[in-house]
């Protein structure tokens, strides 16, 4: 996929916001998202190419800017659920990875697609010292607004993203659902097979 | 004499939606499933060979302010009866908004035309019938695919049912101007999913599951005004960061 230079080159830019949201330590979690949304939309509008859909270019973006707060780990072991604990290392791994590319590919599509919007967060309900919780917040543009809520969990001083909701739909949730269908129907290794067969597909169509 | 026709369909429609109602558990919301995979398999092939082509076209040939209108106009056409369904929830500040709101497009956004209310801070609530049964303690019921319409459930067919009657569409006379407008709004809609329908061949393991798990749950947080209470999964799915790592 990426050239070994590449991938230091992007590492080292994950690093770099690492640090930098180390520093922004002790932040409240909907001021947390707000500097990342903000960060990601202000990233998009200045860059034409990611407007005009440039998938290298916005994966780069998702992986400077996004992908050091999420808990990528978390979110796989809530999405296989009861199944997690039955799977081997080696298949978390693997699921972990796979899930990774599909969510990322997935994010990237609706990236490329913000304009005008802006993020509108809700007032938080949340006290100081919880360590998980809910922010919520309207992606406002033309058109209806679109309710992009989030679960955070602090680990340290940082926070951490589980899990999303779009329109009221939340991911994990959703994809516990399929998960567990094709676990069922054909074990771990084959839904591992069978997301390793979209993410497959979806570079091939990319070109 | 047609019109008592018209009732008895109504009433067998009726029960045999409530006898549907009873047959969805919470461990299956979807019993006619063998059913609802063909219809799926259906609609997903008339969106393909028809209904996504035309769209295309109407994306890349109307220019967006005219777009833009139509949606306006369709959006409109369905406020008064938000408004209405605002009440029967027992939103009275929230129904009189939305009144203010169809009042004030309807007369100076010209039918709807220019969406003013907005701008003006009137955001839209955009109820439907189906929120409001919802609302007062009616579940969802069994899981349903119609032919052309797609997903929907027991009490959300009763809803678009009512839906229909209460939108202006249905007062629109003669029938063809009618057929046209309904014509016009459903591929303004289609439209304007496009980009989100064309996400879903790649994302979704399971098209139809996605959907309908998709579907469920943003009816019910439309239900509960975008913040339901939470539910749990059940324990063994639930994540222990104790036992893992």
């Amino acid at each position: 996929m990426f050239s070994k230079s590449w991938r230091s080159l992007l590492i080292g830019a994950a690093l770099g916001v690492a640090v930098l949201s180390v520093q922004a330590a002790d932040m409240a979690a909907d001021a947390f998202i707000r500097q990342v949304s903000g960060d990601v939309i202000d990233a998009v509008k200045s860059d034409k190419a990611i407007q005009a859909g440039d998938f290298k270019k916005v994966v780069a973006l998702v992986d400077a800017r996004i992908l050091p707060h999420v808990d990528f780990h978390r979110m796989t072991a809530s999405a296989v659920g009861r199944y997690w604990r039955q799977a081997s290392p080696e298949q978390q791994k693997r699921l972990e990875d796979e899930f990774k590319i599909l969510l990322v590919r997935t994010y990237s599509g609706a990236l490329a697609q913000i304009k005008d919007q802006v993020i509108d967060l809700k007032p938080l309900r949340a006290k100081p010292e919880d360590t998980e919780v809910v922010v919520r917040s309207e992606v406002k543009g033309k058109g209806e607004p679109i309710q992009l809520d989030y679960r955070l969990s602090k680990s340290g001083e940082a926070w951490k993203i589980y899990d999303v909701n779009v329109l009221g739909v939340w991911l994990v949730e959703t994809y516990r659902a399929s998960f567990a269908q094709e676990i069922s129907a054909s074990g771990i290794d084959g839904l591992i097979k069978k997301l390793a067969d979209k993410n497959k597909a979806a570079l091939a169509a990319k070109g | 004499m047609k019109r008592s026709w018209r009732g008895l369909i109504g009433l067998t429609v009726l029960i045999g939606l409530g006898w549907l109602q009873g047959c969805a558990t919470a461990q299956n919301p979807d019993p006619f499933e063998t059913v609802n995979r063909r219809v799926f398999d259906f609609n997903d092939r008339v969106d393909e060979v028809v209904l996504v082509p035309v769209a295309q076209s109407y994306r890349d040939w109307v220019p967006q302010p005219v777009r833009t209108g139509i949606r306006n106009v369709a959006s409109n056409a369905t406020d008064g009866w938000s408004a209405i369904n605002l009440f029967l929830q027992g939103r009275g500040g929230d129904g009189l908004s939305e009144l203010t709101r169809f009042l004030t497009n309807s007369t100076f956004g010209l039918l709807g035309v220019l969406d003013i209310a907005t701008e003006l801070g009137l955001e839209r609530y955009n109820e439907d019938f189906g929120q409001t049964l919802g609302k007062w303690g009616v579940g969802p019921g069994a899981y349903i695919v119609w032919p052309f319409l797609g997903p929907s459930s027991v009490r959300d067919s009763i809803g678009t049912g009512a839906d229909q009657w209460g939108s202006l569409e249905s007062r629109i006379t003669p029938l063809t101007d009618r057929y046209a407008f309904t014509a016009t709004r459903l591929l303004d809609t289609r439209a304007r999913l496009l980009g989100a329908t064309g996400m879903l061949d790649s994302i979704a393991l399971d098209k139809y599951s996605f959907v309908r798990n998709g579907y469920l749950q943003r009816r019910r947080s439309l239900v509960y005004d975008g913040n339901p209470p939470e539910e749990e999964p059940p324990p063994e799915d639930r994540y222990d960061p104790a036992a893992d790592k």
